[in-house]
């Protein structure tokens, strides 16, 4: 499968399944969808921008490192405009970067180059 | 009467034996081995300043037929280019008489002693590569019929080739590479390494049963196919008895019925690439058990950091609840 679309997939189902699992804590079960929406849209980006890169690069070990920093970041991002969560919300987004960056080096197919 | 000594008569003895290369272009230098029908040396080609390999009849066998069958082999190799086959660079008759041919000189280990502490995924991706000269010389209708580890030599940089081509069947009717008999057991001699005409057809363990049995009409490239089977079974010997997918695959390659074995090189490759690749086998169907654990070691990495994930996602739904 195309490294870009393997990412924006994985990406998408890691992040449906990041966000429903904060049904688990109480605390913010009431805003479930909401989490699970912005946890969705975060793996989206997230997959696209690290499907990119394992287009461009092809290293499994940049791909996981690349995949690790994005979802971080992305994590971060979230966990700033909740003005907390940091761990609770960065370490599984830099997991599923992780994830998403090894799956797209390791199962994705290379673009196909054409000779002229 | 005075005697010489026993060092003196073995420097005599050697001397008589070297090959008489006067107003060739060639040095003897040394004396490298000797095959069925003929003594290789190591040789100086003077004009070229290299060390090259002659291939020259025994001074024994000075018989019309076995010069014709070195030729003959001579030719097969100039026909079959390929990285993996040895280049022969000239062919003729010495002044002595003896037929010779002049091939590339590989400073290398034959197979056998090559493997020596070999990890499994290298000696299978060694064994892929003997297939690639292999597969060639069947494209060009040419069957090697003596294959085995003392014929494949691994040079100092990692080059497979596949040396002694004398036994060699070419499909077609060209008068100078004929075939040359039908196939007997070898009589007398090293059976490791007895190669000689009109008493051989291969070497036991690596021929195939109808090649042993000698019913020439019917061997093809699958004789070859039977010898690449037993080279991988001597590859994968030890120190552990393979996985049984590659015992299948040899197995296979190795059966008695001739149609039961690879169509051709290509695919015995093929299933050796997708067992290296952790796929499964054409030769070997594999029960749910053996499914799962491949496809769970091929997979490692990914379960282990799935599984790291689920592991996390649950410490934090523990640890929120307390």
């Amino acid at each position: 499968m195309n490294k870009i679309v393997l990412g924006l997939i994985l990406g998408g189902i890691l992040g449906i399944l990041d966000g429903l699992t904060s049904w688990f804590t109480p605390a913010v079960r009431n805003q479930l969808l909401g989490i699970v929406f912005g946890s969705t849209f975060k793996g989206l980006i997230a997959g696209v921008l690290i499907g990119v890169f394992a287009r461009k690069v092809n290293s499994l070990p940049l791909g996981i490192v690349f995949g690790l920093a994005v979802g971080a970041f992305l994590a971060w991002i979230i966990a700033f405009m909740q003005h907390g969560y940091y761990f609770q919300i960065m370490l599984p987004g830099a997991m599923v970067g992780l994830i998403v960056g090894y799956a797209t080096q390791r199962y994705g197919a290379a673009p196909q180059t054409q000779r002229v | 009467m005075t005697f010489l000594p026993d060092r003196v008569v073995a420097r005599l003895r050697t001397e008589l034996q070297l090959p008489d290369l006067s107003g060739t272009r060639y040095r003897v230098v040394k004396f490298l081995g000797r095959g069925g029908m003929g003594e290789v040396w190591l040789a100086e080609d003077t004009v070229l300043e290299r060390s090259i390999a002659l291939k020259i009849l025994s001074p024994e066998s000075g018989h019309a037929e076995l010069a014709s069958r070195l030729m003959r082999e001579a030719v097969v190799l100039a026909r079959l280019e390929h990285p993996g086959i040895v280049p022969v660079h000239d062919a003729g008759v010495l002044p002595d008489g003896r037929a010779f041919y002049c091939m590339k000189y590989v400073a290398g280990q034959t197979l056998d002693k090559h493997i020596t502490g070999m990890d499994l995924h290298r000696r299978l991706q060694l064994l892929l590569r003997i297939t690639e000269p292999l597969a060639f010389a069947h494209s060009r209708g040419i069957i090697h019929r003596d294959l085995k580890p003392g014929n494949v030599m691994v040079g100092p940089f990692g080059e497979v080739l596949i040396l002694d081509w004398g036994l060699a069947k070419i499909h077609g009717n060209d008068p100078s590479v004929a075939d040359h008999g039908p196939a007997q057991p070898a009589r007398g001699g090293s059976a490791e390494t007895e190669t000689a005409h009109g008493a051989i057809m291969g070497t036991p363990g690596f021929m195939a049963p109808e090649q042993a049995r000698g019913e020439t009409s019917l061997i093809d490239h699958r004789a070859d196919i039977f010898a690449l089977g037993a080279i991988m079974a001597f590859m994968l010997r030890a120190p552990d008895p393979p996985a049984r997918p590659l015992q299948a695959i040899y197995n296979k390659a190795m059966d008695a019925e001739i149609s039961a074995r690879y169509a051709s090189v290509g695919e015995m490759a093929a299933d050796i690439e997708r067992n290296l690749q952790g796929l499964p086998v054409t030769a070997y169907r594999e029960n749910l058990w053996e499914r799962a654990s491949r496809l769970a070691g091929r997979n490692r990495v990914a379960i282990v950091l799935v599984l790291a994930y689920l592991l996390m996602r649950i410490l934090f739904v523990v640890f929120s609840r307390r």
